[in-house]
């Protein structure tokens, strides 16, 4: 029955429409409000649900396409459709969503409609990202997402918010304008926005090294790459938790998409000649903003940090499979060396979402993100210190969990490419369970000092709203950490072809 | 002289023979009809609009023995000046009321200055041009002094006056050269002159920089941009959303037709020179608004940055750069009628909305004006979806076409730079609490609708731009 649907474009417009409706009910009725939202949501999500289980897992070809001309005269198309790559991210997406409203149920009192309205309208625009096969379609829904989250920070977030929400704004613009000129770029050769003709399109060295420099500039940023990391520790301290959560699990992960949809496949002989260059950034973002994050008192800024050198994996998983081919001539390794990076992708939206949410629910609590408040924090909270070692340890790569499976892949897909690449990415596993576990020692753990007393004892545990949330997160989390394999199926045959595709040169 | 094609002036005879009638009217009889004016110059609006709509001619026909073109660029851009004109008219209402400057020399003013617009986007002929471009300008200049007892806005027009004037003279001067070179004034033969290649260049160029000089000046390019931050700023705003609309759709026209009809074939040096011009006005403008306080200084310094976009599309010299620059120009006026339309909107009898400041926190207290100022606002940084971004995106288009990359590597980075101020008025109205008492205001129906209209064409031109692209497209084919 779903197979007639436009299931990407309602994917896209639902939400974007539901906004907007939530925008009309009247502001006072907020239990309506918010009941709306979470209706959106989760009809979203089960829209989203058919991708799944109606995939083809045998083909690279984009499933569930649509193609409408939009403007002909520039040869731009409404052109949507989905791979390996796309499909789980745009599923991520609409579940991150309904825990975002799920946790803004008691907490946002400020003008709910408002805040509820731009994550909705935020996550059709972000589906459009992931499911955009065309270059101005995409640039579109890639740009636009920025003025909901620039409100997002600066209406909803802390005392820096301006600072950050403009940062954000306008250090992700910088990146996105010579995206647009890169793309322009191509259009000149191809005479249409078709991305999957961009991918054809034979391109000299030279011009390949300028369209990846390009890209590389706004992907760099959105992912965060070292050094171009730091609008983002700025933009997670302030925004509020619902922003954090949206910007760690998803907004990051349309940079390191746009690495697999632009810039490797459009560019294959410049990723090819820059892979030193990129796994060194990768590197420098995995072991020293490890470092970084073992020194931070506030824990929002930790798990910021945190997240940037996590995603390092995804870059590193990304650039080794060069590398690879050119030690060992064969595929599998740098095939795993994707997969890992991708299923790290998915997982890490998952428990860096879990991390903000839990850090979310103290600071409603006593509004304070800074470590040395709390301590003791299980003796009065049990349910919620279960959960935060649980995704603390998924954080830390514990085996069992989503967080173990992607760096694993990655790590062991290194060691094929260059002894010494593993072992600094391996090594810093170390220093993520330190900063991890030692953040949770010292909120969690430990007696409660009579100072705190006023504070910290008179904590009340999670209310089932919370719990539900950490659950269904917990269980994720827990589910492809001990059964990727459907993950993994779904994205082999559309990483096979991207790997065959980079070693083909399609330089002049 | 050959009258035969008189009916293609009927818009231009019917607009002056219109303004004159108001005058008379108004000044019998402006005690028993109160704001007949206003009513009749709508009227004529409309009229000139129909008059325009009806008359379809296939073929471009140069009439009134070569000094008057008819084609379908001439066509589009009166019929959306027409529109232009009437939206300001819409918008300064109320505003001239509670200034006690809502008379008929403001509408006759604005209608004598239309008639020059119509002028200069149909002349073909140095003499009509420039006779255009001086009804235009003289009306200009008498409207930014009509507020009599503000220093600011005498000395406004004074510096207009005498900056304009030069400019005009500039202008003069190398039409003068042209013509002592080409011996005609007539733009088809001066083309089919200087094609023949017989004329020393040297001379030519130099003609050609005095005319250029001229249109930067009236362009407000750097760097021949000084006056026009003071005039915005010290014009009444209602003049100011004029002077930053409709006249600038006259001022591509009048590009088009010096640039591109009469010295054409020598694009390589104009070029050079609008690449020059166009590089400047980017970076300053957009640099130096930040700096601004004043909204209306503000708006201006981004009016030079656009500019500079403008003529990135036109020394492409293609025709799709043409086009490019046309829908730029187009895209622009629509952004500054929203601008200074909620700008005119915020100020009240005795209160002038002019400073940054006075947008705090108007979300709290407007929140659907809030919603158009950002739509327009994010549009003139050009964030998609907004119409500015597709603007934008077609000048850069034909830029990157011709092949000059890092032309357009520049004006992205400055479009950059330029988005931190349009940021900064987002800023004031979402993430700041208002000031103590600024009222909640009920602008009248028809401003509302207006404004409303204004903001979603924006919005909803920017979703779906193709049909504005292919007008531009079209008119100059």
């Amino acid at each position: 029955m779903f197979a007639e649907l436009p299931l990407l474009s309602l994917l896209i417009w639902l939400p974007i429409l539901g906004g907007i409706w939530v925008l009309m009910v009247n502001p006072e009725n907020q239990s309506t409000l918010r009941t709306a939202a979470l209706a959106v949501s989760l009809v979203t999500f089960v829209l989203s649900l058919p991708l799944f289980f109606g995939f083809d897992i045998t083909t690279a070809a984009m499933q569930f396409s649509e193609l409408k001309p939009w403007i002909p005269m520039f040869g731009i198309n409404y052109h949507l459709g989905v791979d390996g790559i796309s499909m789980p991210l745009i599923i991520l997406t609409s579940f991150i969503t309904i825990i975002v409203v799920l946790a803004a149920w008691q907490v946002i009192q400020d003008r709910p409609a408002h805040y509820l309205a731009a994550f909705l309208i935020m996550e059709g625009l972000m589906n459009g990202v992931f499911a955009a096969l065309d270059g101005m379609l995409f640039y579109l829904l890639w740009e636009a997402m920025l003025i909901p989250m620039f409100i997002i920070i600066g209406v909803w977030g802390g005392p820096r918010r301006v600072y950050a929400a403009v940062k954000f704004f306008l250090y992700t613009f910088l990146g996105s304008v010579l995206m647009l000129v890169a793309l322009l770029y191509l259009y000149s050769h191809t005479h249409n926005f078709s991305i999957l003709d961009f991918h054809t399109v034979p391109l000299t060295m030279e011009a390949q090294m300028w369209i990846f420099v390009a890209f590389l500039l706004a992907f760099a940023v959105k992912v965060p790459m070292w050094p171009v990391h730091t609008w983002l520790p700025d933009a997670h301290v302030e925004a509020p938790t619902g922003g954090s959560v949206i910007l760690a699990a998803i907004m990051l992960k349309m940079g390191t998409y746009g690495f697999l949809r632009f810039s490797l496949p459009i560019a294959p002989d410049a990723s090819h000649a820059m892979d030193g260059f990129m796994i060194a950034l990768s590197l420098i973002a995995i072991v020293y903003i490890s470092f970084v994050a073992l020194i931070q008192s506030d824990m929002k800024k930790l798990v910021a940090y945190s997240s940037i050198s996590h995603m390092g994996f995804v870059t590193l998983g990304f650039f080794i499979p060069f590398m690879i081919v050119q030690n060992t001539g064969a595929t599998d390794a740098a095939m795993m060396g994707i997969e890992g990076a991708m299923v790290q992708m998915i997982s890490h939206g998952f428990i860096s979402g879990a991390m903000f949410l839990a850090i979310g629910v103290l600071y409603d609590r006593l509004h304070s993100r800074d470590i040395a408040t709390y301590g003791g924090v299980g003796h009065v909270m049990p349910k919620f210190a279960l959960f935060a070692v649980f995704f603390a340890m998924a954080n830390a790569g514990l085996p069992g969990t989503s967080g173990f499976v992607g760096e694993f892949m990655v790590i062991l897909s290194s060691f094929a490419a260059n002894f010494w690449i593993a072992f600094f990415a391996a090594v810093t596993l170390i220093v993520g369970a330190a900063y991890t576990l030692w953040m949770i020692k010292r909120v969690v753990f430990g007696e409660i000092t009579p100072q705190k007393q006023s504070t910290v004892g008179q904590l009340v545990d999670m209310n089932p709203r919370e719990t539900l949330i950490m659950v269904s997160l917990a269980a994720m989390v827990l589910l492809f950490g001990l059964w990727p394999a459907p993950l993994l199926d779904v994205m082999h045959v559309t990483v096979e072809n991207l790997v065959n595709h980079l070693l083909q040169s399609k330089a002049l | 002289m050959n009258l035969a094609n008189l009916h293609l002036l009927l818009p231009e005879i019917f607009v002056l023979s219109m303004a004159c009638v108001i005058l008379l009217v108004d000044a019998y009889w402006r005690k028993c009809l109160h704001g007949i004016a206003y009513q009749l110059s709508q009227a004529t609006l409309v009229g000139a609009l129909l008059f325009t709509a009806f008359i379809s001619v296939k073929e471009p026909v140069i009439a009134l023995s070569g000094t008057f073109v008819w084609d379908s660029m001439a066509k589009v851009l009166k019929l959306f000046i027409y529109v232009i004109t009437f939206t300001v008219f819409l918008y300064s209402r109320q505003y001239l009321i509670d200034r006690n400057l809502f008379k008929g020399e403001f509408f006759v003013l604005g209608l004598f200055a239309m008639a020059g617009m119509m002028v200069m986007v149909s002349a073909h002929h140095f003499l009509t041009l420039y006779l255009g471009l001086e009804l235009l300008s003289l009306s200009l200049y008498a409207m930014v002094a009509m507020h009599r007892d503000s220093a600011q806005a005498s000395e406004a027009a004074m510096k207009y006056f005498v900056l304009g004037a030069l400019a005009s003279g500039m202008l003069l001067y190398g039409m003068s050269i042209i013509y002592g070179l080409t011996g005609s004034l007539d733009l088809t033969t001066i083309a089919g002159v200087i094609a023949e290649n017989k004329i020393e260049p040297m001379l030519l160029k130099f003609g050609l920089v005095f005319i250029l000089i001229g249109l930067a000046f009236k362009l407000g390019a750097v760097p021949f941009h000084m006056w026009l931050p003071d005039v915005y700023q010290g014009a009444p705003t209602a003049v100011t959303l004029f002077i930053s609309s409709a006249p600038k759709l006259a001022a591509f026209a009048m590009l088009m037709r010096l640039l591109v009809e009469g010295l054409g074939s020598l694009n390589v040096d104009w070029q050079g020179m609008l690449l020059f011009l166009s590089v400047l006005s980017m970076a300053l403008g957009n640099i130096v608004a930040i700096a601004q306080t004043n909204v209306k200084r503000m708006l201006a310094y981004s009016t030079i940055s656009h500019v500079g976009f403008l003529l990135l599309g036109m020394l492409t010299a293609k025709e799709a750069g043409y086009a490019a620059a046309m829908f730029y120009t187009m895209v622009y006026t629509l952004m500054s009628l929203g601008a200074f339309g909620l700008l005119l909107l915020l100020s009240h009898a005795g209160f002038e909305a002019e400073n940054l400041n006075d947008f705090k926190g108007l979300n709290r207290r407007q929140p659907w004006y809030a919603l158009i100022m950002m739509i327009v606002v994010l549009s003139m940084a050009g964030v998609p979806p907004m119409l500015g971004f597709w603007a934008k995106w077609s000048v850069l288009s034909q830029v990157v076409a011709g092949g000059f990359m890092w032309l357009a590597v520049l004006a992205v980075l400055f479009s950059v730079i330029g988005a931190f101020y349009y940021l900064r008025i987002i800023k004031l109205m979402y993430f700041d609490a208002p000031t103590d008492n600024a009222p909640v205001l009920k602008p009248s129906a028809d401003i509302h609708w207006a404004l409303t209209l204004n903001g979603m064409v924006i919005l909803v031109l920017g979703v779906l731009p193709e049909s504005l692209m292919t007008v531009c497209r079209v008119a100059l084919s």
